[in-house]
Formats: C-alpha cells, structure tokens, sequence
C-alpha cells in the first residue's frame, strides 16, 4: 500500500551549535534525502548570541551555518536537496548575507528565505505589561521581577513560514527562533501537501503529530541514531560511532513514517535507541505543545524492523492553543570557580582544610556571595549527593582528590577577585597541590524565563524575505 | 514478597535525561514486556522522589507509556534554577539518568529472571 503513496526523505542536520556536520554528507549522497533540516539553537543559545551581537551587529547567529554549507551545499545542490535551519538566531537576515558572501565567492548562487518575526523582547520590556501576563510559565512570577536584567526574549513559530518558504522555492530557509520540530515539519508539509494551517479534523491534526514526531526524533542529530545512548553495557554494541549516521525519515502522504540512517554508516537505530529519543524533554508525552499541534504521545507504536529500520505510527494530534511559548533569558548575577587538587597522603582531609581556609577569607573580607558550591570531580559531580562516597579513612587513601569550587555571588568585582584567594596557599595551605585551575574563570549566569504570548501578537510581524538568485 | 531482591534499575532498564528550564526530564525504559511490568508497579513518582529528595527540592511528575515499555519522569526545581546559573559541572543534568539508574527496586527471583532472560525488543545486530 505504502508502494503507491507520495513520501518524502528528510535527513537530520546538527543537534546544536557547535555540532558536527560530516555525518550529513552521508545522508546526502547515500540517503535518498530531499531535505536537510538543521537545529542550531538550545535553549540559551540565544544568550551566546546576543553576546556575538552586542560586540558586532552584523552577528548574532549561529556562524557555523558558513562552513557547513560551504561543505554540504555542493553535494546538496548537485541532488536538488533543500536546507532548512533556525541558525538565523537573532539575525536570520545577517545569517543569509553571510552564506550569500560565502557562496559568492565561490562562485554559486542560492535562493534564500529569511524568516522573522520571533522577537519579542519588545512585549517583555513593555511596562505596561499586566501582571497576569508573560509570568513565568512554571512559577507564575511576573515578568517584572526580572525586567531590567532581561537579554532576549524570543517566541517559539510553527512551521507556516517556513512551508511559506519553500512553497516560494527557497533553496535554503533560514529562521531565528522556531519550534525545533518545524525545521522538520515545514518540508513535510510543503512536500505531502498537509493541511497546516486550520487543521482541525482529526486525520489532518494526527499527520501533523506523526510529522512533529518525525521532526522530535531528528532535532537532536546523533541522539536519534545510537548516540548519548544511556544504559549499562549496551551502548558498547552500537557500532562505529565515531562514523555515526544521523537520523533519515521517510515520511508518508498518510503520516506514517520510518526512522532509518545511510547504509555504511555508525550509529544503530532500533526500538530502545529512537524511543530514548522520543520521550527526550518531552515533559508531558500526552501534550507536547508546539505552535502546530498538540502531539499526544499514548498512541504511539515503534515497530522495529532490525537493521536499522524502525516504523512510527500512531502518533495523536490536537490543535494548538492560542498563545506561543517564549524563552527569555536574564542576568542572574555571576560565577567564579576554581578547581584545586591534592595528592596522597591525606588528600580528603586536605582538601576539607583548604576548602575551610576559602570559606573563612570569604567571611574575613566579607566578599558579597550567595554561596560557595563545592563538588569533588572524579567522585560525586555527576551525581551529587546521590552518589555514594567512601569513608574519610578511605577518602585519604585515594592516589590524588579533586575539589572545583564555585561562587555565585551578584557581584561582578566579588567574583572576579575569587581566584586572588587561592595562589598563597601554594605555599601556605596543605601540602602536595596539584596545581588551581582556572583562577581567572568568571562569567556571567543567566536566569532562563519561560512564557506565553499570544499569538496574535507574534504571528502578524513574521516575515519571509526572499533573497539572492535561484541556484 | 517472600525472598524478594534488590536490584538497582540499571540490570532491567535504560534512561536518558534532558533539561527544560528548572526541569530535568527523564524516560526510563525496560528491555521488554516482563521488565515493564517491574517499573511500573515499583517505580513510582513518589519512590522517585524520595530517591533524589537528597538535592531535589520540587516535585515529580510520572507517566507511563505501556506501548514503548517506558515511564516518562519530570523532577522540577532540579537544576538551581535552570542550566545556564546551575554552578554544577553537569549543568544540564544530562547525567542524571544515570542517578536514576542507581534506584533500587524489591522484585521477586522469578520476576527479575523473567525481565533478564526475555529478549529484548530492540534489533542489536546479527549476533543478536
């Protein structure tokens, strides 16, 4: 049956800026792909961003956009395969120069959409915001209590622009801040001919679901295909991941749809593999909001067909609510931290003297701080209190112990002063150091706040420009 | 349960964690059916909780997925108040499900060596 229905290939980009794009040339030119689709942007990515933009307008997007294409948009263009990515972040519109200069000199030539309209710093800003509105999602706070720290603020869109985009013949979509499964969503849409926008009988809201399923499972790149694979023992039968292959889905005019990789390559896709993915901050799997649907998870079988084949099917839709969620991201005062290692004999009970001589210069000098966060790397930073530590005899008896500590402290001069607390112990501290690290590591910490915004405040500024000369 | 065993979730079951926000978001998965079976009735939201109550302020959320053989965790207020101001090395809590994996259950001998010797669902390769 499937044999006679339209179906459309659509391969995993990166998972995150700073991800590694050679597994996508595998899925180019082994995986039957139509389309890349690329997330450059977790959830505070956006902060580093507005960084790169506070130092040079013409940035605040994810840069490694440039040399990825410069690598891929030869092979892609060769197949006629069309790139999607959010790697616009704050600056879509500067992202698209960029890969335009790039490509000029190389001599190509590519059709770019950009697409706008996720900022709302604007509406966060606003003063006259009602206290009901914009609070925290989690904690119901209002906005105003974070106000004048605030950085960005960004609204999650849905897939219709980007569809927009591709029905417009972009051969590359570029868009700020979108829901991570539209950068999938949208080519399926605009390739199997969904009904998107006004969906409300349930065939057309259950495609949908399998689609921001599809799109879930291929977010996060390796993740989807035997990566970050977390178990005991198991992970070691996944073949050759220094060679993974990102996730492919093959997508069905009726939404169903199989999971599956380039042949040749690392990585295993299989039941356990793709439903770690799956259920990966998802929060509630029964609804799992996005600006296109409301996907419920329940339904949802995985049927694995061995050799890196597994069929999804089932997924449930429901429209979505009128209001976008946003991520704001705030200043939330400063770290400095400090790693510090001592050696056999007595290392435990050294370092529990050298982390007391910290504590009592903080107080001495009365340094301005909200705490002093100590974990020992090597015994208890992955798992904090849950993981169980040896008796102090025991402790002093390991070859070397590792201390990293770190304070939070609202105060920029408190935190950049941490490290002047350390060096004299070299000499006037517990013997056999190890050496301190990073005694000039201070850096800003940002709150992250998360919100509704209706959509009709959002939706009527997002824009799709189209810009540079068909490939 | 007479001559019931302990055993930590790792022996039946696989886990990833993630972040949104304050949130460290968990799915837990057993191998096969009988596996299932043992997570869902010993791994509560309330057993979960008491086992991070050593650094979890909030509260958890637990739903099960029978049909992948799953239960979907959300421990709130887990990461000082979100990844980019927690001052852990695992800022992100995405080792966390391994603390997960370290909660130990009370199964019976015959259940425990049904969940070991079932095979599992997923396609391992040809050796398998």
């Amino acid at each position: 049956m499937l044999r006679h229905m339209k179906s459309i290939r659509i391969g995993a980009g990166l998972g995150f800026y700073g991800d590694n794009w050679e597994p996508v040339v595998a899925s180019v030119e082994r995986g039957g792909v139509q389309f890349i689709a690329s997330d450059h942007l977790a959830e505070l990515t956006l902060a580093i961003l507005q960084k790169d933009r506070q130092r040079d307008p013409a940035l605040g997007y994810a840069r490694d956009v440039v040399p990825m294409l410069l690598r891929l948009w030869p092979l892609m263009r060769e197949r006629g395969v069309r790139f999607v990515c959010n790697a616009g972040g704050l600056n879509p519109q500067g992202a698209a120069q960029a890969v335009l200069a790039a490509f000029a000199s190389k001599g190509w030539r590519a059709r770019i959409a950009v697409v706008g309209g996720d900022d709302v710093l604007p509406d966060l800003l606003d003063v006259d915001t009602p206290a009901s509105e914009l609070t925290h999602l989690f904690t119901g706070e209002p906005v105003s209590g974070v106000r004048d720290r605030l950085v960005f603020a960004n609204a999650y869109l849905g897939a219709a622009p980007i569809v927009c985009a591709l029905d417009a013949g972009a051969d590359i979509v570029i868009t700020g801040r979108v829901a991570d499964a539209a950068l999938f969503l949208g080519p399926l849409v605009h390739g199997l001919g969904w009904r998107l926008e006004g969906a409300t009988e349930a065939a057309d809201l259950d495609r949908l679901a399998q689609g921001l399923t599809v799109g879930h499972l291929l977010e996060c790149s390796g993740q989807g295909s035997g990566g970050n694979f977390g178990s005991q023992a198991a992970w070691r039968s996944i073949p050759d991941l220094g060679h993974i292959g990102y996730p492919i889905a093959e997508v069905w005019e009726d939404g169903s749809a199989l999971i599956t990789k380039a042949v040749g390559t690392g990585g295993r896709v299989n039941f356990d593999t793709v439903r770690q993915q799956l259920l990966y901050e998802v929060h509630n799997p029964h609804a799992y909001h996005s600006p296109d649907v409301v996907l419920d998870m329940g339904g949802i079988h995985l049927h694995d067909e061995g050799h890196d084949r597994v069929r999804l099917v089932g997924a449930r839709g429901k429209p979505p609510g009128d209001r976008l969620k946003v991520v704001a991201g705030f200043r939330d005062g400063y770290k400095a931290e400090v790693t510090w290692g001592f050696a056999w004999p007595d290392a435990w009970d050294k370092a529990q003297a050298a982390i007391a001589t910290i504590r009592l210069q903080l107080a001495e000098r009365r340094v301005p701080h909200d705490e002093l966060f100590v974990e020992y790397p090597g015994l208890n930073s992955a798992h904090g209190a849950l993981a169980p530590l040896p008796d102090p005899s025991e402790l002093n008896q390991l070859n070397e112990l590792w201390t990293r500590l770190v304070l939070r402290t609202p105060s920029k001069a408190a935190a950049e002063g941490f490290g002047r607390l350390f060096p004299w112990l070299a000499l006037s501290g517990p013997a056999y150091t190890c050496g301190f690290h990073g005694l000039h590591n201070t850096s800003e910490l940002l709150g992250i706040w998360p919100t509704l915004i209706p959509r009709a405040k959002v939706e009527p500024q997002v824009s799709v420009n189209l810009i540079g000369e068909p490939s | 349960m007479s001559h019931a065993v302990r055993i930590p979730l790792v022996r039946i079951a696989h886990a990833r964690s993630g972040d949104k926000a304050d949130w460290v978001d968990f799915g837990l998965f057993a191998w096969n059916a009988a596996g299932y079976r043992l997570l869902e009735r010993e791994v509560t939201a309330a057993r979960v909780q008491a086992h991070f109550a050593p650094w979890l302020p909030g509260e958890v959320d637990a739903w099960p997925l029978p049909n992948l053989f799953a239960l979907k965790f959300v421990l709130r207020g887990a990461l000082q108040g979100g990844g980019a101001r927690n001052l852990r090395l695992d800022n992100l809590g995405k080792a966390m499900a391994g603390a997960l994996l370290r909660m130990e259950i009370e199964v019976g001998p015959a259940e425990l060596e049904g969940a070991l010797r079932s095979p599992r669902v997923g396609w391992w390769g040809e050796a398998e």
